[in-house]
């Protein structure tokens, strides 16, 4: 079985500035891998290289077995990769349900008509309308975004990804800023994520980031430090190192 | 063609290419510094033609003339980016279109001032001959508009690398947010830089005035080429300017000459080229 | 209640097409029914530009070439090669496409103000072209169309009837385009416009959405252009200078980008106050400098929405006062 998702040796240098480097990094099917590491460490650079938005500089990309290296961002999307920000990029005039609409199209193959109303796409409002009702937003569908909480905008980013029906999943700093009641909310969104998802993803919560990860990978510096499972991460000293520079 | 017609044509489009020079340094600039396009620089260079012509016409020596159409020129840019521009300060867009405007205000009130008959402009007297070089026959005009344009060159280039205002403006143009943040005061330099950038292409419009002569449409004329040399040439780098104006004066001139009827489409090639291949400019760096 | 809302929402349709209707009875005389389908051919081309500055948040200052150009090709299919008026037309529209297509394929490697400069660029090329390339356009002097065709026996020579010729074709294309704006398209159109990254990492095609976007745009451009040719019956470079190209955006931002009556509004407006302007003192571009410049300045988002904001507030501002009672 090949890995949902590999990294050979991938770097990115910025003129001067290494970002990353020769980061080697394998995630199985259906597992949940989190990336840790003190602040500048490349986690989200790393995400994205994986997503093709900037260009390794050497190495390579596969998405499921195949090399993506070189294919652009919206191939890499049809082959099943999704994504949410830590900074939110939202379509902040319009609704959510015009957001999540917005992330179905992009996965319909051929051209987007010009002449049948969006609204009248009963199928697409229904999907979308699932896609809220799954992350407990189905009574904001029709709100503005930019009039929302940001707790339901968080949630709405999540929507969109999982919309989207993604075999590998990035989740950039999901629980970022939330109350602790948005926390607990989003956190059992997460548990819900089919094992059909790879998911990966950048947290700083550790309690919440240790009960739902399996392997975890410590990136400083631009470098892998460690990567190994929760339990062999927890315990190793170079875990207290770089986060607490004993 | 003789060889006499292709050395002609040569020292042509070199005198063109240093002209466009003049046009598109402080074009340049201003880009680079203040993510601006600015539209109403063909409108400078006319602008300063005219002025030229007035002044030659008061009897002022051409040194002078040129001089002081280039400190006019100057400090209309310097208002107007004091006046106007600042109003728009965060607004890149709404700047554009107001120099856009302004370019149509300035070409109108030319229209209006001149008339619409072209203005010759002459060179001064010394300069209205030929030089003989090895048994061919030169213009000393555009010989001289060479060394003029080559002397500007190197004198912008000591500006940008050797003074403080120099590497406060390559500062600003590298990473405008960066140099704030060290306390360059980047938009007081914006107000140096409009004038030096009016200034020039106001002394280019005079320079130039004696080989294109002053007339309604000259700025339109002259602003696609400002555009075309950024292009090539980068925005913000004084070197790609020199080197994207005298490809393009040479385009331009062969152009005209052979294939009257494509000159246009002639001088637009290596634009395209430059974009499909390298879409920030042959030295310029990806704007951010 | 979804029947009421459709009725309120096409209410200002059936205004305006009444309003079409009745204008030629209203006006006074041939010269004023010149001038309105003069003001429906420049809102035509408005409303083609707007798809690209309103829905893509792309300015492009080279949208008088696809009123030249079209307009070049129907007067010298026509006029020089004698071709009948329908496949002139044709070919016309084809080409204007064609270029659309070119344009976009090279002013698409920018963004922002880059693509705002290729695309002036662009325009000039067009225009240099005309002007330059004597033998096939008639240079300055530009070229003549004999007479304005005679489709089934309605004779479009005579201004009521090429008035309502006009009216219909503009009325058609301000329903597409209401269509337009409503479609998956437009949706994904305007996500390009606001985020572009975003809409790659959804799976759109970002470069292909804009694209045809272009294409969109050059085709309801180029109807304009042959309009343009039949109601002069005449084409010089003059209608594709950067002046003309300048006019149109000024038109969309005036009125108010991204809305259908925001183009409309604004090439009347510009269009009333060129003739005034023109017919009393010959300073046109001064006036139109100062309008680009008072625009940015005082009314950065246009009327429409302007006017639509002041509304609202003035709406909130009603009802908190009834609030109390």
């Amino acid at each position: 079985m090949s890995a949902a998702l590999e990294l050979r040796g991938v770097s990115k240098r910025f003129g001067g500035l290494v970002a990353t480097r020769e980061i080697s990094l394998s995630v199985m099917p259906g597992e949940r891998h989190l990336l840790i590491g003190p602040n500048g460490a490349g986690k989200t650079t790393l995400f994205n290289l994986i997503t093709g938005d900037l260009a390794a500089t050497s190495g390579a990309i596969y998405l499921f077995g195949a090399d993506v290296t070189r294919l652009s961002t919206r191939a890499r999307v049809h082959r099943g990769l999704a994504r949410t920000y830590q900074v939110l990029t939202l379509f902040p005039h319009e609704t959510l349900l015009h957001n999540v609409v917005l992330a179905l199209l992009g996965m319909e193959r051929g051209l987007h008509g010009v002449w049948r109303p969006l609204s009248r796409r009963i199928e697409l409002t229904e999907r979308a309308l699932s896609a809220l009702t799954a992350v407990g937003l189905a009574p904001s569908a029709h709100r503005i975004v930019g009039e929302t909480a940001y707790g339901e905008r968080r949630r709405l980013e999540l929507a969109m990804a999982l919309a989207q029906e993604p075999r590998l999943l990035l989740l950039d700093e999901p629980l970022a800023g939330l109350s602790r009641e948005e926390r607990e909310r989003v956190r059992s969104l997460l548990e819900k994520i089919p094992r059909s998802v790879t998911v990966v993803m950048i947290e700083h919560d550790m309690d919440a980031a240790l009960a739902f990860a399996e392997r975890i990978t410590l990136l400083d510096r631009g470098a892998v430090a460690l990567c190994g499972t929760r339990a062999e991460v927890a315990a190793d000293p170079r875990t207290r190192e770089v986060y607490l520079g004993v | 063609m003789s060889a006499q017609f292709w050395l002609i044509q040569t020292l042509n489009a070199v005198a063109m290419g240093g002209l466009l020079f003049l046009l598109a340094a402080g074009f340049s600039l201003i880009f680079g510094l203040m993510r601006v396009p600015n539209l109403a620089h063909g409108g400078f260079f006319m602008l300063g033609a005219y002025l030229g012509a007035t002044a030659l016409d008061e009897n002022l020596p051409f040194w002078l003339a040129a001089l002081a159409a280039a400190l006019g020129v100057g400090l209309l840019g310097a208002v107007l980016e004091r006046a106007l521009l600042r109003r728009l300060a965060g607004n890149e867009q709404g700047q554009v279109l107001a120099t856009l405007g302004v370019a149509f205000i300035i070409a109108d009130l030319c229209l209006m001032t001149w008339g619409g008959n072209p203005l010759s402009l002459s060179p001064p007297a010394w300069l209205m001959r030929a030089i003989a070089i090895g048994g061919f026959f030169f213009p000393a005009y555009r010989l001289a508009v060479l060394v003029l344009a080559v002397l500007l060159a190197v004198l912008l280039v000591a500006l940008m690398e050797k003074t403080r205002l120099g590497a406060m403006i390559r500062a600003g143009v590298d990473d405008r947010e960066m140099a704030e943040g060290v306390g360059i005061p980047v938009s007081r330099l914006f107000t140096t830089i409009f004038f030096l950038g009016a200034a020039l292409a106001g002394l280019g419009g005079v320079i130039g005035g004696p080989i294109l002569s002053a007339y309604p449409g000259l700025d339109t004329d002259m602003l696609p080429l400002a555009l075309i040399v950024v292009i090539l040439g980068g925005i913000g780098s004084i070197g790609g300017a020199f080197v994207g104006s005298m490809i393009i004066g040479f385009i331009y001139n062969f152009g005209i000459a052979l294939f009257p009827n494509f000159a246009y489409v002639i001088l637009f090639l290596p634009m395209i080229a430059a974009l499909l291949i390298k879409p920030e400019g042959l030295f310029g760096r990806v704007p951010q | 209640m979804s029947l009421r809302c459709s009725a309120a929402r096409s209410l200002p349709a059936l205004g305006l097409v009444l309003l079409l209707a009745v204008l030629p009875f209203i006006l006074p005389g041939p010269f004023y029914i010149a001038i309105a389908h003069q003001i429906l051919i420049y809102a035509l081309l408005a409303l083609s530009l707007d798809i690209l500055v309103g829905h893509g948040g792309m300015i492009s200052l080279a949208q008088a070439a696809f009123l030249g150009v079209p307009a070049y090709v129907y007067v010298g299919l026509s006029a020089r090669a004698g071709l009948s008026p329908l496949p002139a037309a044709l070919s016309a529209l084809a080409a204007g496409t064609a270029l659309a297509g070119l344009f976009g394929v090279l002013a698409l490697r920018a963004r922002g103000l880059g693509f705002l400069m290729i695309t002036l660029a662009l325009g000039q090329v067009v225009w240099g072209l005309a002007y330059r390339w004597v033998d096939l356009t008639g240079g300055d002097n530009g070229m003549r169309l004999s007479a304005r065709p005679r489709p089934f026996g309605l004779d479009l020579g005579r201004p009521i009837p090429f008035y309502y010729f006009v009216s219909v074709i503009f009325l058609a294309a301000l329903f597409f385009l209401r269509r337009f704006a409503r479609s998956a398209f437009g949706a994904s159109l305007r996500g390009t416009r606001d985020q572009p990254r975003r809409m790659a990492m959804l799976g759109h095609h970002v470069f292909r959405i804009r694209w045809l976007a272009f294409i969109y745009s050059g085709f309801l451009g180029s109807i304009a252009g042959v309009l343009f040719a039949l109601s002069f019956r005449f084409i010089s470079p003059q209608t594709m200078t950067l002046q003309q190209a300048a006019e149109v955006l000024l038109m969309v931002i005036l009125g108010g980008p991204g809305t259908l009556a925001g183009p409309l509004i604004g090439a009347v407006i510009i269009t009333l106050v060129k003739t005034v302007v023109s017919s009393y003192v010959a300073r046109w571009y001064t006036v139109l400098g100062l309008i680009f410049i008072g625009v940015e300045l005082f009314l950065p988002e246009g009327l429409v929405p302007g006017f639509a904001r002041l509304r609202r507030r003035l709406g909130a501002a009603l009802l908190a006062r009834r609030r109390p009672a």
